[in-house]
């Protein structure tokens, strides 16, 4: 096999590291000064209540999923009350329920969504503190 | 090194790529389902207390309105249900119910000799929550529907993208756009009802959100008796015998929307 030439081998290769090192300066500039994922805060509702409408992990990863089911539910069927798996039921409304214990948005709502740099636009029309305004 | 490399580089990749798709589809086989399968699942269900029909309606009884003001009530009512704004610019104006004269209200029906009260008569119009709603084969997005169990038609204002076609399709002006952001022009904030945003429609919901919990309409709890809302497929409901006893006029019926707003005039 005919050996070939590159051309220009000096300037590619420099190139080359000049991309690589600017490409993943990211992780290098970071690297090891990761932020601490937030405390969320519980009222003392939300404290007392003991448990949420479903399970701590299953309301931590699909919270969403359930306010889209609710969502769903209530706007396109009129079904309003939620049975969870042990019986227990609730009105489906984020402004009624869910935010009457977690009523501190700022520490429970918007601690986690600003770490995991997610906005959702629930509060750009739900209101977020029904009960200062009441 | 290899002969004909680019050949089997292709191979080399071709071979990753399916190797990498597989893996995820395989954990998920042998995971064997959802981990909610051994626990009851989540129920859905409507509240018993909620006020049920196969075709919600209205009668508006024009014979107890003996002035404008009396319509003021109503809404007020309203907008103070659903957190409705005021503009002074009557071009980014809000509308759910709101009053209309013989002319604007029925423009079918006008003619030159009207008697004097009918043509000096201000008549509370609504969303008419048609039997055959033209906004609802208008929007592209489903964001606008025809509950099929009581027939309101509703929306859904996640899925709303603006894009007003339901307002060129409505005959009855019952949509409003939201041009601006309502919130600053909200006089009393109702925390338990959402605002809306800029960008999107909104219209009368005949208060679902009151329904579900067993009460009426706010506009006709404020009413005074000038409008009835009840069930039209129930022949002993309190609109049907109102129907069943005087005439009866609705709006632009001739354009086959079937209204379920009627007005005894």
């Amino acid at each position: 096999m005919a050996k070939r030439k590159m051309f220009n081998k000096g300037l590619i290769s420099a190139g080359l590291i000049v991309f690589v090192v600017v490409a993943t300066s990211p992780f290098w500039l970071n690297f090891g000064n990761a932020e601490a994922p937030p405390e969320v805060v519980l009222t003392a509702k939300a404290k007392a209540a003991g448990s949420c409408v479903r399970s701590l992990d299953y309301m931590k990863r699909y919270h969403m999923q359930l306010l889209n089911t609710w969502r769903t539910s209530v706007v396109r069927d009129g079904n309003t009350v939620y049975v969870n798996s042990e019986g227990k039921s609730y009105t489906m409304s984020l402004t009624k329920t869910c935010l009457d214990c977690h009523s501190n948005k700022a520490e429970f709502c918007d601690r986690c969504h600003n770490y995991a740099s997610v906005t959702p636009y629930c509060f750009d029309c739900h209101i977020e503190n029904p009960k200062e305004t009441q | 090194m290899m002969d004909s490399s680019r050949r089997n580089l292709l191979k080399l990749a071709g071979l990753s790529v399916v190797g990498l798709s597989a893996a995820p589809v395989l954990k998920t086989w042998a995971s064997g389902g959802s981990e909610t399968e051994t626990e009851t699942q989540p129920r859905l269900l409507p509240n018993p207390d909620a006020l049920t029909a196969t075709r919600w309606g209205m009668v508006v009884d024009t014979r107890k309105i003996s002035s404008p003001r009396d319509l003021d009530p109503l809404v007020e009512a309203c907008k103070r249900a659903h957190n409705i704004p005021t503009f002074q610019d009557k071009d980014h104006e809000i509308k759910w119910i709101w009053e209309e004269e013989f002319e604007h209200a029925f423009p079918m029906k006008d003619d030159d000799y009207l008697s004097q009260r009918v043509s000096s008569l201000t008549f509370p119009v609504l969303c008419n929550h048609c039997k055959n709603p033209p906004c609802v084969r208008a929007c592209p997005t489903k964001a606008t529907f025809k509950r099929e169990s009581d027939g309101i038609v509703l929306m859904d204002y996640h899925r709303c993208i603006g894009c007003r076609f339901c307002m060129a399709a409505c005959p009855y002006g019952s949509r409003s756009f939201n041009f601006r952001d309502p919130r600053p022009f909200i006089k009393e904030m109702t925390p338990d009802y959402p605002t809306r945003t800029k960008g999107v429609v909104e219209k009368c919901d005949f208060c679902v959100e009151l329904l579900a919990v067993g009460k009426l309409p706010a506009c006709v709890e404020a009413s005074n008796g000038i409008l009835t809302f009840g069930d039209l497929d129930d022949p002993n409901s309190e609109v049907r015998l109102l129907l069943g006893a005087n005439y009866t006029i609705r709006r632009k019926e001739t354009l086959g929307t079937e209204p379920n707003v009627y007005y005894i005039v």
